[in-house]
């Protein structure tokens, strides 16, 4: 079957996490990631294989979505989808290792003199069908997914541009007009799904971008075919051929992978990993730094509404042993803020190790002695539930009773947004700078925290009026000092992304959390 | 004695009031659901206000009442309704996994009563000695292994280990008839505990048939021993076996979602499972109802043969 029956009425394409529910499958899910840009140097290890050669064809398994999956980058939302649309289109910008926005079609940009102009050049480049990329086809790609009709995944990182303003100086230059000075506009350039499509595009079941890869088939829930681009901007693919193929369960993939019907398997289990590592079979890659790993606190809701209380539970917790056990080893710790690595994070903040004695003088003189808290948990992303059990036995040596409550994972998310007053929480890697702007502002929209503090605000719009690099990265500095010492984040890991290949398979970098510019980037893997 | 034709139309009279319970329970059950697509759909993200324009795009603000009136209009009609996910007709699930489901279905069946007939008969005719040991152990053993670990330990040996089979079918498509390998691992761990369940049945009839007075008194009269065994024991003793072998269609239909899972088979169960985590509540409603439907005429077969070999039996209804 090929790509017929793409959805035309206008609703999202629905599809979930790529792990069952049937499934021992600990899928950590879709990362919801909004992106920014692109690869940071060349420090990033590889993975075996030998120099690079040309030629080949590799099959690649993820978790998939079902008959319902669709080849419209817009509607972007499990790995399967990121992974196709980056073989098939480009954005503006992406992510590297270190969040920053790296170029891709655009060349350059140009902040205006009070940085809420932006003039964004565009590289040479060409669709699949020999057209040039143009200042109207970026226009065209971001007014549809800035649709008020629609709910593209990207609109919302879109929201600063004012793109009835916006226009094209010439083919090859776009003046952003924005709602207002945002310093860290590439990072919107960037975002997960803002990907530029040719002009007029509204159905996709032949797919033209201007990716590394053409299209040549797609079956929905099973696989798609992508061919190499020979005339791609930045370089042809090493690989002749590539197949994107489904399986749910990771133990297939696994399965797959050692039995040679595929050569990449995205997302394993840490144990998985484990039991293979060096076995020779095949080569396991750790994505380091992709998915922060939580408790958040209600910042407005007792006990936590009290911060002695919520700098206690800091103290409460033992991260190496959460770590160890909730994401088996997988990852490293954190220290109750966003974003380990990445850039502006306040690396020089120390580390918080469990202090007892600490938290237990903080509940006392907070009067809360014989407390007792509930935990939201659920299987909706691995390592939850054990890591709710980890931290009630960590609790219970400070005096505290946690009570741990499994919810059901399909509405997970949206229960624990307004619900209860502790929950286990997740995020994918994206710029500490979305991260702010997406949780931890009083009018963001997915506040899981109820962080909602005026002067922090205002600290976040002075960050985004700042022009000058180093007095901005001293604002975050001052926001996460904040956020370490009162937050409601405690932030107790990092996991890493797993991802198997066989050993004939090369170039796949380990420096690339998943979804940045690296991650899949399958037009720079070769098969041996 | 209820004659024939009385008993029958009661038969079938309660088929028609379970096919309604059915399609009732479908559709409270689906409604009790936690969440609905909009929720599911939002997964980590979950803006309320992206929320809400998601639900007023599905038609999910409207009430229920309404919506069961018009998914039951549409059922008459043979109209199952279309996907949230995709705006594709629901039929066309059905469609596209039929065939997979259907063909390691018929594969199993045509499979298990031969051989779970043949190894009950074999450990009958000598009770206690070794074979009957050897294949009462077996089958106690695999019966008490679930299908997913029983098939976890197949692939390991047989794909992984020997290399003899593939691990998976991911990347065959849906033309499985053009690539038998992939099929001999499902269709072991389909065939597992049914094989276990129903030779153990065979046997203890076969046992009990051949200790019957009229299989004495048939050797008695010098007839041989195959002969009383296959013409006059076995066909009393394969009658419970034949009743649990209608019950294990239904259960087919269960053991048909894990082991498509687990070898990525594109069939039912890998639509409803997709469906049923997209919250896709017309997929799941229209394959529950044909799941439900399937149920309710299979058994009602299966009512009416037994009834009609062996009306002692007394078949409920």
């Amino acid at each position: 079957m090929t790509a017929s029956a793409q959805p035309d009425r206008s609703l999202p394409a629905l599809r979930r996490r790529g792990f069952l529910a049937a499934g021992a499958a600990a899928g950590l899910g879709t990362l919801a990631l909004t992106g920014c840009g692109g690869g940071a140097g060349g420090t990033g290890a590889t993975s075996g294989g030998g120099a690079p050669r040309r030629g080949g064809r590799l099959r690649a398994a993820f978790a998939g979505g079902g008959a319902a999956e669709t080849l419209d980058p817009h509607r972007s939302n499990l790995f399967a989808d990121a992974a196709r649309a980056k073989a098939l289109f480009d954005k503006l910008a992406d992510c590297g290792a270190d969040m920053t926005a790296r170029p891709r079609l655009a060349a350059s940009w140009e902040p205006g003199p009070r940085l809420d102009r932006w003039k964004v050049t565009l590289r040479e480049a060409t669709f699949h069908d020999g057209r040039t990329v143009t200042a109207e086809d970026v226009l065209y790609s971001y007014r549809r997914i800035a649709d008020p009709g629609q709910t593209y995944r990207a609109k919302a990182s879109l929201e600063p541009i004012d793109l009835k303003a916006s226009r094209a100086l010439d083919p090859r230059t776009i003046e952003f007009r924005l709602k207002r000075p945002t310093a860290e506009f590439p990072n919107v350039l960037a975002a997960f799904g803002a990907y530029v499509i040719p002009r007029d595009t509204e159905r996709f079941e032949r797919p033209v971008g201007s990716g590394p890869f053409r299209f040549v088939s797609f079956a929905p829930g099973r696989s798609c075919t992508v061919r190499r681009y020979d005339d791609y901007w930045d370089g042809a693919p090493y690989l002749d051929e590539l197949e994107f193929l489904i399986a749910n369960e990771e133990s297939a993939r696994v399965n797959a992978l050692l039995g040679g019907q595929v050569e990449y398997a995205h997302e394993l289990n840490p144990a998985t990993a484990r039991a293979h590592q060096d076995q020779g079979r095949i080569t396991i890659v750790r994505l380091r730094n992709s998915a922060m790993q939580a408790f958040a606190m209600k910042t407005d809701r007792p006990p936590f509404d009290d911060v002695r209380v919520r700098q206690a539970f800091f103290l409460i917790a033992d991260r190496q042993e959460l770590v160890d056990g909730a994401l088996s080893g997988a990852g490293e710790v954190g220290n109750d803020l966003f974003g380990k690595g990445y850039q502006y994070y306040a690396a020089d903040l120390p580390q918080r190790e469990r202090d007892l004695t600490r938290a237990r003088h903080l509940l006392k003189r907070a009067g809360a002695e014989d407390l007792r808290v509930t935990l939201d948990t659920s299987e909706v992303a691995a390592g939850f539930t054990e890591a709710a059990g980890i931290f009630r036995d960590q609790a219970a040596k400070a005096g505290v009773t946690v009570r741990v409550r499994a919810g059901s994972k399909d509405t997970y998310w949206s229960d624990i947004l307004d619900g209860g007053t502790l929950s286990c929480y997740r995020s994918g890697a994206m710029p500490i700078e979305s991260h702010i702007s997406q949780r931890l502002l009083t009018d963001s929209s997915t506040n899981a925290t109820h962080w909602r503090r005026p002067a922090f605000d205002a600290l976040y719009q002075q960050a985004q009026s700042t022009r000058d690099q180093s007095a901005r990265a001293e604002v975050y500095a001052r926001m996460q000092r904040e956020l370490h010492t009162e937050g409601g984040f405690l932030v107790w890991g990092f996991a890493d992304w797993i991802v198997g290949t066989a050993r004939g398979v090369g170039g796949v970098r380990s420096d690339a959390p998943a979804n940045t510019l690296d991650w899949a980037r399958f037009d720079k893997v070769w098969l041996r | 004695m209820i004659p024939a034709h009385s008993w029958l139309t009661r038969r079938l009279l309660l088929g028609l009031a379970q096919t309604a319970a059915v399609v009732l329970l479908v559709f409270a059950l689906t409604e009790a659901l936690p969440g609905d697509a909009a929720v599911a759909l939002a997964a980590d993200n979950p803006d309320p206000a992206r929320i809400e324009r998601i639900r007023a795009a599905m038609d999910l603000d409207r009430p229920a009442s309404e919506r069961f009136a018009e998914w039951v209009t549409g059922l008459l009609h043979g109209d199952l309704g279309t996907s949230l996910a995709s705006g594709r007709p629901v039929a066309d699930y059905l469609a596209d996994g039929f065939g997979p489901t259907l063909l390691l279905a018929a594969l199993t069946i045509a499979l298990l009563v031969p051989v779970s007939v043949g190894l009950g008969v074999l450990a009958a005719r000598r009770v206690g000695g070794a074979v009957d040991r050897l294949i009462s152990s077996v089958t106690l053993g695999v019966y008490a292994v679930p299908e997913f670990a029983f098939g976890v330990l197949l692939v390991t040996v047989f794909a992984l280990r020997l290399d003899w089979l593939p691990p998976t079918a991911v990347g065959y498509g849906t033309d499985l008839l053009a690539h038998p390998a992939v099929l001999v691992l499902p269709v072991l761990v389909l065939l597992s505990r049914p094989v276990c369940s129903i030779s153990r049945l065979v046997r203890a009839g076969m046992i009990d048939a051949l200790s019957a007075p009229y299989a004495e008194q048939a050797r008695r009269y010098g007839v041989g021993g195959a002969r009383v065994c296959f013409a006059h024991a076995l066909p009393n003793a394969v009658t419970p076996a034949a009743q649990q072998l209608a019950r294990t269609v239904d259960w087919l239909l269960c053991g048909v979602i894990v082991v498509e899972a687990l070898f990525i088979i594109p069939g039912l169960g890998t639509v409803l499972m997709d469906a049923v985590a997209a919250r896709d509540v017309p997929v799941v409603q229209g394959l529950a109802v044909v799941f439900g439907l399937l149920a309710v005429v299979l058994n009602l077969a299966a009512d009416v043969v037994a009834h009609r070999l062996a009306p002692r039996a007394g078949v409920a209804a």
